[in-house]
């Protein structure tokens, strides 16, 4: 029988926007890095809540400023995240966070720190952090639809098994997730490289195509303009190389087995933006682990799937990861990391159907509550692309 | 046992999928697409991940895998050798 079928349901937190997350997170979340001290004594302060510091967001302007934004927007607008707690350094950019988030409905209150200092800023926001505690642990899961799911794939520290296993896995979960009508992103656009024809092939139409290929391109010109060698060690990284990977486009034939054989690409998305309908999004991203997932958390995304092939062990604040392992030496030397193990995928003792099954298994009950390896292990990445310097 | 599996009869090199092949092996490569087990024998130790090659290579050659071009031949290669960064490089960037 099918693990999933249309009327297959879990149990989720609906939001005021009628988002469906499954995780319940109170967030405290700096604008910039100079109010990460204030935001994490906050959460020292008052139990339940989660802060999320980073070290950006002065002096940013132009194209990389937007993007600063949307990321922490989109991170407080996630249904993972019952309520957010916003901590500036001053009122302008502090209130432009707050109103972005309150656009879902959801509670937020910011807090700057000029003209009050870190104490009573602290004292402010700690008072505010405890009402929103009891406001989301008050809040009960409910039975929505299987499709209400959002679903986002990036996989990591790749070897050989991550094409012929762990990704195929995904592609596999992804094609049954998409006859459902479920929203699905993947991305990675450097790591594209050498499979580009196969992805633009899959595009709906001309329109879907010509985005999709101006981010690729984009993309190409970026690293044409910094590259100072072929990129050995950097893509395909160091890791990846001791995995037996060789070539940017042998990686790149691997990456795009998470798509499946028979979802279509119907949408390309600029970094940490949203999608607005259902179906398959390519999203232009940074190939890096933390960066890419960080950014499918700020478009909306409510779990993740990463298949990883040395061992990647990445996790991310709001977002549950997934991890997917085809590998048997990475399955039995960090077995405490992988939450589907495919293995069995290389020697012919499960066959793909089952593979995709056994991970969409694992979705549901991640969906319903239960945590990945990375959550039990306290992996919290959260990690902002950078497009330039500040100014 | 499955030592090797590639991906369509086209491809050039295989995964190894066992760990601590030696060298003289005689590997069952398994082509996915086919279901289809091909054979070649090692000539050198190949890690588990690592690909061995199942054809002459000369330099300049195009390496094939998942059907696709993935790199070019850039030191010759025999069959049942080891493949990667050493005699292989990306036609790209």
């Amino acid at each position: 029988m099918a693990i999933i079928t249309p009327s297959t349901t879990f149990h989720g937190y609906r939001r005021d926007n009628g988002r469906v997350g499954v995780r319940n997170h109170v967030i405290v979340l700096p604008v910039d890095d100079i109010s990460n001290a204030a935001a994490e004594a906050v959460a020292n302060n008052i139990k339940g809540t989660l802060a999320l510091p980073h070290p950006y967001g002065r002096l940013q302007f132009g194209e990389d400023l937007e993007l600063h934004f949307r990321t922490l927007i989109g991170t407080g607008c996630n249904p993972n995240v019952a309520a957010v707690i916003v901590v500036g350094i001053e009122e302008g950019w502090t209130k432009r966070v707050v109103d972005g988030i309150a656009a879902t409905g959801k509670p937020v209150a910011g807090f700057s720190i000029e003209l009050h200092g870190d104490h009573d800023t602290i004292m402010r926001a700690s008072k505010q952090a405890k009402e929103y505690v009891h406001y989301a642990t008050a809040l009960q899961r409910e039975e929505c639809p299987l499709s209400e799911l959002w679903v986002s794939t990036k996989c990591g520290e790749s070897d050989t098994t991550s094409g012929c296993g762990s990704n195929p896995t995904v592609g596999n979960a992804f094609d049954k997730l998409y006859a459902m009508g479920n929203t699905l992103v993947f991305g990675e656009t450097s790591e594209i490289t050498g499979g580009e024809h196969i992805v633009a092939k899959r595009c709906a139409n001309d329109a879907v195509r010509e985005r999709f290929m101006f981010m690729f391109n984009r993309y190409q010109d970026m690293i044409d303009r910094w590259k100072t060698s072929d990129l050995s060690e950097s893509q395909p990284t160091k890791g990846n190389i001791a995995g037996g990977l060789t070539t940017i486009e042998e990686k790149a034939m691997g990456n795009i087995q998470k798509i499946g054989k028979k979802c279509r690409v119907d949408g390309v998305l600029d970094k940490a933006e949203m999608p607005t309908g259902k179906g398959l999004w390519f999203m232009d991203s940074s190939s890096a682990a933390a960066e890419m997932v960080t950014l499918c958390a700020a478009s909306g995304f409510a779990v993740h799937f990463f298949p990883t092939g040395q061992g990647n062990v990445i996790g991310n604040p709001i977002l549950p990861v997934i991890k997917i392992c085809a590998n048997p030496r990475t399955v039995r030397t960090m077995s405490e990391h992988i939450d589907v193990d495919t293995s069995g995928l290389l020697q012919r003792e499960m066959d793909l159907d089952q593979a995709g099954d056994k991970l969409l298994e694992c979705m549901l009950a991640t969906a319903n509550g239960r945590w990945t390896a990375a959550e039990a292990l306290g992996h919290r990445e959260f990690v902002l692309t950078r497009l330039f310097e500040s100014a | 046992m499955i030592h090797a599996v590639l991906h369509e009869a086209k491809d050039t090199v295989a995964v190894v999928v066992v760990e601590g092949l030696t060298a003289g092996t005689e590997l069952n490569a398994w082509i996915m697409d086919e279901d289809r087990i091909v054979q070649v024998r090692a000539r050198q130790d190949i890690p588990i991940g690592h690909k061995v090659a199942l054809a002459d290579m000369a330099v300049g050659d195009t390496v094939y895998k998942y059907g696709e071009d993935i790199g070019k031949v850039v030191a010759p290669i025999q069959a049942g050798q080891h493949a990667h960064v050493h005699n292989i490089k990306t036609k790209r960037w």
